[in-house]
């Protein structure tokens, strides 16, 4: 465990992206955080997470895949892939930080996807324990801790001091590299922060969320129950839960013609569209029940049933505040759990 | 950087071939004049023209073709339209081999077989069938049931005449959905035909065709006495990676481009039926 003092903090992060860029949560005028390239004058946010996920780091919701040229009957393919550039994200929050191995999980299965792949290869990930996690947060019921985030390097900031604990070799390398800045120090004013938060995650309105239902019923049984008519009844297929969801990766592929050669482009999808699965002799999801449940069935049933278990959801609470007609992910949960 | 499956090769349309009013069959190699890539029989590819789309289709070729492949394509969509506008010598992009393909090396092996398509669901079995005539002394018997709505729509009547009709210890059964002209073949839907000629339960079946085709087929198939673990499939929906990245062919925790296309009737038994 090192340390630095908190009236050092700023000087931290000049140091920081002096030799990369560095990225962090900051209070827009709007008063919500997002993740903004750190320059001087701009202060950590204070508020417990962003409006956006931090999935955008490593999955962008635009990427250029690849350009092509055209010479009357011929095409020329331009693969103008390149190496990202070195950086580093700080502040994110322990369900943000295991939303990048549930992405893992997706991108880098064989065959390896290398736009995400070479993101992921050059960023650094500090990770900032959740000092007062709030009323729609449920990380806990799918076993993470907010007071012992996952990424490179786990952050904890108390009144005096920023404390930093490597995960991975990566943690260790970027501690080492700015070791002039840091002193050595033992973990007692750590383990009280962790006893605090423990305390406060006890109680949230969510402690006992419980997922179990999930395991013990079929694929089918889940599947065809009635519930999902009612559950997705108000739903407006507004898109917006996969948007601000930190684990949401459907993507599209389009075209574009720029007049000067076709830009091939990926971008964020919604499963929740009808276009989403639309082919040109029909549509495998009809209606929105279908397409409702596609997502939930996919975090709750259909990635667990592929990845040893680990639910494709990591309780950050952003579908909770945003959807326009409060239906959500615990409310889903909960309605099977109540059997 | 890692190798990119995304990011496709180019192919040169050598020959395009009208089979039905409307179905083409093209013909394609790498802009080396050699073929782009090996695959097994009913597996897929990215087919494009950039600027208008991409997607997946089987490849109706024998892998056993040393010198191209071929795409079987019904002019149905955006994609489809401007492929069937194309000339010989224009220029595509594929990207593939995709998906797991038929087991010819091991469940098929030393099998009588029982092909059932249903018009455009022919293009994937070709690739099986002509396969199979390659290496018929793998395989036991083969049996092919092809019908269409006319005499017109019948993919690959030529080949079927020339080539299937004389290979040894074949039979092949045509059929039309409506008496027409000229015809004095059979007469009616395949469902009702398959029945009408009672193969042998211990045939391994593959069948291709419109989902309303399988429904009824399956039936009767099964009326017959056929198992669902002897009844092979191949699978199509709407794609945009072929990779199972994103996130939309999937039937319950199966994605078609990467885990199927090809499904035996026991496994999509025990998968939603949302497809």
């Amino acid at each position: 465990m090192f340390r630095l003092p908190v009236s050092e903090l700023d000087s931290f992060f000049a140091k920081v992206a002096e030799k990369e860029t560095l990225y962090m949560p900051v209070d827009g005028k709007d008063g919500r955080a997002s993740y903004e390239k750190w320059e001087d004058g701009k202060k950590l946010s204070s508020q417990l997470n962003t409006v956006r996920s931090a999935k955008g780091f490593f999955f962008p919701q635009t990427t250029n895949l690849c350009d092509f040229k055209k010479h009357d009957m011929e095409f020329e393919v331009i693969d103008n892939r390149a190496e990202s550039e070195d950086f580093v994200v700080f502040g994110v929050r322990a369900c943000d930080a295991r939303s990048f191995t549930i992405l893992d999980k997706v991108f880098l299965a064989d065959p390896i996807d290398s736009y995400y792949a070479t993101r992921r290869e050059h960023g650094t990930v500090l990770t900032l324990a959740c000092t007062a996690p709030e009323e729609n947060c449920f990380c806990n019921a799918f076993g993470i801790d907010p007071a012992q985030p996952e990424g490179d390097a786990a952050c904890w900031i108390t009144d005096n001091y920023l404390y930093i604990s490597a995960n991975t070799n990566k943690g260790t390398a970027f501690i080492e590299s700015f070791k002039a800045l840091f002193e050595e120090c033992d973990t007692a004013e750590v383990d009280t922060q962790k006893a605090q938060i423990k305390a406060i995650a006890e109680k949230l309105p969510f402690a006992n969320v419980t997922t179990d239902y999930f395991r013990r019923n079929t694929l089918l049984e889940i599947f065809n129950s009635e519930k999902w008519e009612k559950l997705s009844e108000a739903c407006l297929a507004c898109g917006t839960c996969t948007f601000v969801c930190p684990t949401c990766q459907c993507y599209d592929i389009k075209d574009y013609d720029t007049g000067h050669g076709i830009k091939r482009y990926r971008t964020w999808d919604s499963c929740m569209y009808a276009d989403f699965t639309k082919m040109a002799h029909g549509n495998s999801r009809n209606t929105q029940m279908q397409r409702f449940r596609q997502r939930f069935m996919h975090k709750l049933v259909y990635f667990p049933d592929n990845n040893n278990g680990e639910f494709g959801c990591v309780g950050c609470g952003r579908c909770l505040s945003r959807c326009p007609i409060s239906m959500n992910i615990v409310k889903v949960i909960k309605a099977f759990g109540e059997e | 950087m890692h190798n990119e499956t995304l990011i496709p090769k180019i192919g040169v349309v050598t020959d395009i071939r009208q089979d039905t009013p409307d179905v083409k069959t093209f013909r394609v190699v790498g802009t080396d004049g050699k073929k782009l890539f090996e695959h097994i029989p009913g597996q897929c590819a990215m087919v494009s023209v950039p600027g208008v789309g991409e997607g997946m289709f089987s490849i109706t070729s024998s892998p056993t073709n040393t010198e191209f492949m071929e795409f079987s394509i019904k002019k149905c969509g955006t994609l489809t339209t401007w492929l069937h506008a194309m000339d010989v010598g224009q220029q595509i992009t594929v990207r593939g081999p995709y998906g797991n393909g038929f087991p010819v090396e091991t469940t098929f092996k030393g099998k009588d077989l029982l092909f059932i398509a249903g018009g455009i669901g022919l293009a994937p079995l070709r690739s099986v069938i002509n396969y199979v005539r390659d290496k018929r002394e793998n395989y036991g018997s083969v049996q092919i049931v092809y019908g269409s709505r006319s005499k017109e729509d019948l993919v690959d009547y030529q080949e079927i005449l020339d080539e299937w009709m004389s290979c040894p210890d074949t039979e092949v059964n045509l059929t039309i959905d409506r008496e027409q002209e000229g015809w004095d073949g059979h007469v009616g839907f395949i469902p009702n035909y398959v029945k009408e000629l009672t193969p042998s339960t211990d045939k391994t079946v593959v069948m291709c065709g419109p989902p309303i085709m399988i429904k009824f087929t399956l039936a009767g198939l099964k009326e017959l006495g056929f198992v669902d673990t002897n009844v092979f499939t191949t699978m199509e929906l709407r794609m945009k990676c072929a990779i199972g990245k994103c996130g939309r062919c999937n039937i319950g925790n199966k994605y078609v481009c990467k885990d199927g296309p090809v499904f035996s009737f026991d496994q999509l038994s025990e998968l939603p039926n949302e497809y």
